[in-house]
Parts: structure tokens; C-alpha cells; sequence
């Protein structure tokens, strides 16, 4: 199966400070991959420099072959790479529909066949479509967030810890809709804390502890390693 | 018939005078809410409008004049952001101010240098300069078209932020740099977009405001600059809507004040400016957010 995103040997410095020591990954097309690890790991640095937000200090970023590291980000979206940030960030001031419809604003075409799927996965956006984005509760703010990075048509969807700060039955949800977009052959590279329900969801999964990837594998060797398990996902759980 | 005569000229011109700071106040307003920049250089665009006015019109004929005097002023404002503020987009925002200012100084003082510091006259517009009868009292047309243009071009600017897709970007971007890139939008040409439409308001602004008065000098800006940034902030800062009535207001209120000058025995006139900013004091302490100002939190 072909990769849509190579990472090489990829560095992000803030000052003095290196967030993210020269990782390498593949997102392979239409699988859920995801980076999990503590708090200040670098994922976030990392998702960050993939979609040119910070410039890396270092190593490439493929995606389908072309270098994307040093492009900026209205360059990097335009070429297909989406990233639906930490904490939501959807515009308050604008209508639920308005929010739609910046995610699609380098796009040309008729978006009426989009926003149709989007209000299909999003049921509760439709009916709020005239709302203020501001006046939705979290979660569907999160869905939002989700819709809105889909309006581009992405090739690879990154998601920055969308869970964050949810109750656990739209936890669910959004993880649903995570494998919803994946059965409809959509690419996905996770960042969460939330280790349990994102390994349970991903193809692939890679550990980042201070900056590096210390570990491996498939969602479902990473949840029954005994490491990870200590580490990230509570011994009680299982 | 006659009180109205009497007094009608002093609400009229406040109506007008208000109207050409609305349209000085929302470049102002307009570089706040995207940049939370204070354009310290916007008033001397608007004297450099004037200016631009006195040498064209003193070379080509009126038709030509008045475009290129909005088109200069639009490059002219156009350029201040590209060269001065741009380079400054991660320096911290005290950085961008000081530049504003001085921006400011480096436009008066080539204007100094210019006009060797002489007032250089300002041509008759015409049509726009004749005298009309309002109700019995005699005043120039301009002061009676001023209010409605302001007013259709506010409805224009509006329908622009509201309705198209580049408003629509203004608005995001006014809120979240950041997320904005994320959806593709080039913050840059949204800046550019925002000093360009501040600079043609200011240019239009500049031509009604002059066509009152007899000549421009290097620092004629300055004064209905700081009245204009006095309306923005009374209306609440980056708020559009908020720039045209607070202008409107303290057009109006200076104007009162002329107009009471008449029925009391000592000369009030000359505290027709110092009024504006008590009036914009007295808000401020019980609305610190001006009159449609949001209360929201800082940028980082």
C-alpha cells in the first residue's frame, strides 16, 4: 500500500529547545495512524510542522513524494494536508455554515455535494447550520472542527487531540466518526492522550516520549504491550 | 423659520463633519480588529490625500484628479503596510506601534519638505463646493451629501464582510491568525485588504473633509485623525458600526457646542475639540469597551 505521508528524520526547535529529535513515520493510504505519549512529547510540535505552522529545523515531510517542509501553510493546505487543531478553535463569530465554508475556501467549485455528506455525518450541524459557531457545546464545536477540515477535500486529515476536554460519551462519538471517515477510505494521522481509545482505533500507532518515537506497532500490539499498558493506558484497565 | 436658520448650519455641518470622520474612524477601527494595531499613521494618510489633491488638481482637470487622488492614497497606504508593518508581524505589538508613529512623522515631515511648510491651498471642487439653501440656512452641498455617502458606503463596506468570501476571511482572520492559515487563507492579502480599504475611505474622507476648508498643511492630519481614532474608541474598537455612530456623535456634540456658543455671554468655542475627548472619557469610564465594543480577552 503506497504512503501519503512520509516523515524523515524530522526536527522541530523552539530557541534552544529541541521539541521534536529527528522522528520518522509513514501514513499509509486510508489507514488510521496515530501518535500518542505524554504531555510535551512533541506530537503536537510535530503535527504542527507537517502543516507548516513551524517551520522544522530539519528533515522532510513527503507528501505523495513532494516535499512539503519549508512550504507555507496556505501552500501545504492546497496541497491536501488539513489539520483540525488542539482545543477545536472554530471561528465563534461566524455561522456553523460560514465555519463550513471557510474550510473549503481555496476551493472553486460547487461545495452543495459536501456539505450534504458533511450534514450527513453531522446531523446536529444541519439543524444548527444558521447558528453562531460560539453558541455550539463542545463536543459539537469538535464536530465542527471535524467538518470544517473536511470541506478542503484533504488527502490526510490530522487531528490534534480531539477528545480533549470532551465528556466520554462524545469521546465515543468522535471516535466513531474517526472510523466512520476511515471505512469511507479516508487517511488519518491521530494525535491523543487518550492512548486507550486511540489505539483501539488506529492501524498504526507510534510512541513519543521527549521528542523521539520510542516505540512501534499495530494498535493492537501497542494496548496489549506490557510498557505501554504501564505507561499509558492504567494498569487497572485491563 | 429663523431660530431654524440660525441653528440648523451648526447640526448640519456636525452631521457632516461626522460623516468624514466616520470615514477616517473606520481605517482605524478596520487595522485594530484584524492587526490590534493602532495606525497611528492613518491621520497623515489622510492629510497626504489632501495634499495629493493640491498638486494634481493644479496639473490635470477635476476628473482625473479625484481618481488619482484615491488610488495614490490607496498605494500610498497599501505600501506603509507592506514596508512597515509586515517585516514586524512576529515582533511584539509595541514593536508595530512605534513604527506606526513613526510612519507618522516620516509622512509629515516629507510633507514639510514638500510643501516647504507653506498651507497650500485646496481647489474648489465644483459642484460639491456650491452653496445650496437647507431649510433657509445656506450651506455647501458637500456638508449635505457627506452624511449620505458615508452612510452608502458603510452599507457597501459591510455588505463586503458580510457577503463575500475575502469578508468572510476578514472576519476569520480577525479572530484566529493561526486557524485561519490552517483553512488556506493568505493573512497577508487580508491585511493588505484591510489597509486598502481603510486608505480609499480615508481618501474619500479627505476629499468631502477639505472641500470645508481653504488649505492643507503637514500636520492638518492630525487633529481630525485623533478625533476619528476619539470616535473608534467611543464606538468600541473594531467595530465598524461602532465607528459610524461614534463619529457621527462626536461630530454632532462639537458642534452643539458652537451652536450654544451663541446663546451664552462668554466664548465656549474653544472648547469645541476638548469636548470630544471629555465626552470619549466619560464613556470610557462606564463603558470601558466604548458603545458596541465586545469584552473579549487579549490576543497571544
Amino acid at each position: 500500500m503506497s504512503n501519503i505521508l512520509e516523515i524523515k528524520d524530522l526536527s522541530v526547535s523552539y530557541g534552544g529547545i529541541k521539541a521534536v529529535k529527528g522522528i520518522s513515520f509513514e501514513v499509509p493510504k486510508g489507514e488510521v495512524v496515530t501518535l500518542i505519549g505524554a504531555n510535551g512529547a512533541g506530537k503536537s510540535s510535530t503535527l504542527r510542522s507537517i502543516v507548516g505552522l513551524v517551520k522544522p529545523s530539519g528533515g522532510s515531510i513527503l507528501l505523495n513524494g513532494e516535499e512539503m517542509a519549508q512550504k507555507t501553510p496556505e501552500q501545504i493546505v492546497a496541497k491536501g494536508i488539513t489539520l483540525v487543531p488542539e482545543g477545536r478553535r472554530v471561528f465563534a463569530d461566524l455561522t456553523v455554515l460560514e465555519n463550513l465554508k471557510v474550510g473549503a475556501y481555496l476551493r472553486k467549485d460547487d461545495l452543495s455535494e459536501d456539505l450534504a455528506w458533511c450534514y450527513d455525518l453531522f446531523p446536529r450541524l444541519k439543524e444548527r447550520h444558521w447558528q453562531l459557531a460560539g453558541t455550539l457545546s463542545g463536543g459539537e464545536q469538535q464536530m465542527l472542527a471535524i467538518a470544517r477540515a473536511l470541506m478542503s477535500r484533504p488527502e490526510i486529515i490530522m487531528m490534534d487531540e480531539p477528545s480533549l476536554g470532551l465528556a466520554p460519551i462524545v469521546v465515543q462519538g468522535v471516535f466513531e466518526i474517526i472510523r466512520e471517515l476511515n471505512r469511507q477510505g479516508k487517511t488519518i494521522l491521530l494525535v491523543e492522550q487518550n492512548a486507550n481509545m486511540a489505539l483501539r482505533t488506529a492501524h498504526h500507532a507510534y510512541v513519543m516520549e521527549v521528542g523521539s518515537i520510542t516505540m512501534t506497532g499495530t494498535g493492537k500490539e501497542l494496548s496489549e504491550d506490557e510498557a505501554v499498558k504501564a505507561a499509558y493506558l492504567g494498569k487497572a484497565r485491563n | 423659520m429663523d431660530w431654524l436658520s440660525r441653528n440648523l448650519p451648526y447640526l448640519l455641518a456636525g452631521i457632516s463633519v461626522g460623516g468624514q470622520y466616520a470615514l477616517i474612524a473606520i481605517g482605524y477601527t478596520m487595522v485594530y480588529g484584524i492587526l490590534r494595531l493602532i495606525n497611528f499613521a492613518h491621520g497623515d494618510i489622510f492629510m497626504v490625500a489632501g495634499l495629493i489633491m493640491v498638486y494634481a488638481s493644479a496639473s490635470m482637470p477635476m476628473y482625473l484628479s479625484i481618481p488619482l487622488v484615491i488610488v495614490v492614497t490607496v498605494l500610498i497606504g497599501f505600501l506603509v503596510e507592506r514596508v512597515a508593518y509586515k517585516p514586524l508581524r512576529q515582533a511584539p505589538r509595541m514593536s508595530v506601534m512605534i513604527s506606526a508613529i513613526g510612519v507618522s512623522y516620516l509622512l509629515q515631515n516629507l510633507a514639510l519638505y514638500i510643501t516647504g511648510g507653506l498651507a497650500q491651498q485646496y481647489p474648489q471642487i465644483p459642484w460639491i463646493s456650491d452653496q445650496v439653501l437647507v431649510f433657509g440656512a445656506s450651506t455647501k452641498r458637500v456638508t449635505v451629501i457627506t452624511p449620505f455617502l458615508t452612510v452608502v458606503l458603510v452599507i457597501l463596506l459591510v455588505l463586503l464582510i458580510k457577503k463575500t468570501k475575502i469578508g468572510m476571511a476578514m472576519r476569520a482572520a480577525s479572530k484566529d491568525f493561526e486557524t485561519s492559515q490552517l483553512m488556506g487563507i493568505k493573512i497577508n492579502s487580508v491585511i493588505s485588504m484591510t489597509f486598502i480599504i481603510g486608505s480609499f475611505l480615508a481618501a474619500v474622507g479627505s476629499l468631502l473633509f477639505f472641500s470645508n476648508y481653504t488649505s492643507v498643511t503637514p500636520t492638518v492630519g492630525t487633529l481630525p485623525g485623533l478625533k476619528a481614532f476619539v470616535a473608534a474608541v467611543f464606538g468600541g474598537i473594531g467595530s465598524i458600526p461602532g465607528a459610524l455612530v461614534g463619529a457621527f456623535i462626536i461630530g454632532i456634540c462639537e458642534n452643539l457646542v458652537m451652536l450654544l456658543n451663541q446663546y451664552v455671554s462668554f466664548d465656549i468655542s474653544n472648547f469645541k475639540d476638548a469636548f470630544a475627548f471629555a465626552l470619549l472619557i466619560i464613556i470610557l469610564f462606564f463603558k470601558p469597551t466604548g458603545l458596541f465594543g465586545e469584552k473579549q480577552t487579549d490576543k497571544v
